[in-house]
């Protein structure tokens, strides 16, 4: 199909005008001013990510999670305990936080009326507890959890602050998973029959599990990287054994590596960075993980 | 379902409707989540209850006066004077530092993700920002330590360069760390102002740079001072970087060349050591963690105000 003119073309000078000058010297230069700002972060990644892998090289090896630390004889020490350590905190943390966390969810969500002042306390609660300092957990642990209850200083007692400490996390994503299945599914459960928590349990739980999933991994991820309360809770940097139970003295990736730092022969330098390796590929799998589950089975209504 | 219409015969029909027995499971479960969200009140509940009894007995031998007016902090020396002054002045300067990084940088970034980025890169970008907050921090105090530092003190021009552990390296780190906090939380707020404005000011011949800083910025102004608060609060609080980069030594300075330490450097300094239950010096980590908790909820529950604030509007 051809077209006819039927018009005569516009002067090229009439849409030039409208369009504005071509070149505007303080709007691109405004554009690279924000483009550098995004770099800043960005580039700060880049560097810490290759200074500290140049700076581990020469430790990266298998000494770092076969052998006990050491800090007598560096060339020969590792992380063993450390990272079976971080193991045994993070499973218990992942047991007492996830189910706390996701039925609390629950409740904001399906239950509450958000106009009851005790509702509204919980989630301005909830908000609050999500920017408190970590540290301040670590005082809660002990004074409370270690001194009080006589827990003491141990696997028990790290994995309960540390619950305590993502708890707002684990609540919040949770919540917002929940929040995105559609009140179409809830009501033709009900209208089906289904009592409120059949509705739950058969058809929102199940859609929201994706969401759920990936908010839980990002907070487990960012107890795994916490050291700051575990300081306060006795978590000692030479151990030589690892844990065998909930009673158990332990020692974690960040405050071995902490500890590393403190020292300052140049062998524990590397040392630390190896740590810091091991550290951040562990989170790396997680996020991984989390983004491929959020990708594989997120649903769109 | 308790209209009045289902309630009131007492005939064939409407009693179908009815309940047919009580379910005590759903009442059990019901109560059980309530309980599960109520573990978050008992949190905070335990925070109060932890730090106030070891705090009322360090002021009972520390007046209030002198704890928030005195101007040395030798807690774990064998003379202790407990003036908060120094490690005060320190947090303070260190925010300070970190938010003169994360504040124009992390708006920046805001401004380029929600006016400026199609949908695709802000996509790809936003994510790799926030990278930078699942940085344990504990990494951050090492790259701090044993690289910014060095770097300054490489290339200070003339005269003395900052410590071997300085307030400004830990400050610039955080400040780093920051970033993603406000950018993040600045980028909702700005997409969260509604298209009409901007189509208005493009109608009136502005420039794209106008409408973000004129029109978009001042519309979620409230977002994004809440973001920065939360900032605040977050560099108040940050443990590992000033214990590992900023010094353990608590002087009353302004120079952020040199070695300070802040509250929560000290806490965890008294709080790794061995430090007797009974002992005074334990309890100074409680008065201590008493303020800095007071002074985070406080920004905390400003933030939370402000964000609600501006959700009304738009909403």
């Amino acid at each position: 199909m051809t077209y006819v003119r039927v018009t005569e073309p516009p002067s090229p000078a009439a849409p030039r005008k409208l369009a504005g000058p071509r070149f505007r010297p303080d709007e691109s230069a405004f554009r690279v001013l924000l483009l550098c700002c995004l770099a800043v972060g960005i580039i700060f990644l880049g560097v810490l990510l290759t200074y500290v892998l140049v700076e581990a090289w020469p430790r990266l090896d298998s000494r770092l999670w076969n052998n006990f630390p050491s800090i007598r004889r560096p060339e020969r020490a590792g992380a063993q305990s450390a990272i079976f350590g971080t193991i045994w905190v993070i499973a218990f943390t992942a047991l007492f936080c996830l189910p706390t966390g996701i039925m609390a969810a629950i409740h904001l969500e399906e239950y509450a009326d958000p106009n009851r002042w005790y509702n509204r306390l919980i989630e301005l609660n909830i908000q609050n507890l999500a920017a408190v300092p970590s540290i301040i957990y670590g005082i809660l642990g002990l004074g409370l959890l270690a001194r009080q209850l006589a827990l003491g200083t141990t696997v028990l007692t790290a994995s309960l602050t540390l619950s305590l400490l993502v708890l707002p996390v684990v609540i919040i994503a949770s919540r917002e998973a929940i929040r995105a299945v559609p009140q179409s599914i809830r009501q033709a459960s009900l209208a089906l029959g289904a009592t409120r928590w059949q509705t739950i349990w058969r058809q929102v739980l199940p859609a929201a599990v994706p969401g759920i999933a990936t908010g839980s991994i990002l907070a487990l991820s960012r107890a795994i990287g916490e050291a700051a309360p575990l300081l306060l809770l006795g978590a000692v940097t030479y151990v030589a054994f690892n844990p065998e139970g909930l009673e158990s003295a332990y020692t974690v990736l960040p405050i071995q590596i902490f500890g590393w730092i403190s020292q300052s022969r140049e062998e524990f330098h590397h040392l630390a960075a190896a740590g810091i390796v091991i550290l951040l590929a562990i989170l790396l799998i997680m996020n991984a993980a989390a983004i491929w589950l959020r990708n594989r089975f997120s649903k769109r209504w | 379902m308790t209209s009045p219409t289902l309630k009131a015969p007492a005939g064939n029909g409407p009693r179908s409707l009815r309940r047919a027995r009580p379910r005590y499971g759903e009442r059990a479960v019901q109560g059980l989540l309530l309980v599960a969200a109520l573990v978050s009140v008992a949190t905070t509940v335990g925070i109060v209850v932890s730090l106030i009894p070891p705090a009322v007995e360090f002021f009972e031998r520390v007046s209030l006066a002198d704890f928030l007016g005195g101007t040395e902090w030798t807690a774990l020396f064998s003379s202790p004077r407990y003036g908060v002054l120094p490690l005060l002045s320190a947090t303070m300067l260190i925010t300070v530092i970190a938010l003169a990084v994360a504040v124009p940088v992390g708006l920046g970034a805001a401004i380029y993700l929600s006016e400026y980025a199609d949908r695709r890169v802000r996509k790809a970008l936003k994510p790799t920002l926030e990278v930078l907050a699942g940085v344990p921090t504990v990494v951050y105090g090492f790259f701090a330590l044993s690289f910014v530092t060095p770097r300054l003190r490489e290339w200070w021009p003339g005269g003395t360069g900052p410590d071997f552990q300085n307030a400004l390296a830990a400050g610039l780190v955080m400040g780093v760390m920051i970033i993603p906090t406000i950018a993040s939380l600045s980028e909702d707020a700005m997409s969260a102002v509604p298209d009409a404005l901007r189509d208005g000011a493009y109608a009136l011949g502005s420039g794209r740079r106008v409408v973000s800083v004129r029109v978009v910025v001042p519309a979620a102004l409230s977002g994004i001072v809440a973001a920065c608060v939360l900032g605040i609060s977050r560099a108040i609080g940050e443990t590992m970087i000033v214990a590992i980069a900023s010094g353990n030594q608590a002087v009353l300075s302004w120079n952020p060349l040199d070695a300070m330490q802040t509250m929560t450097g000290f806490i965890a300094q008294a709080g790794s050591g061995d430090v007797p239950v009974q002992s005074f010096e334990y309890k100074t980590i409680f008065a201590v963690g008493a303020l800095l908790f007071v002074i985070t909820f406080v920004m905390n529950m400003i933030s939370i105000r402000l964000v609600r604030k501006y959700r009304e509007v738009y909403e």
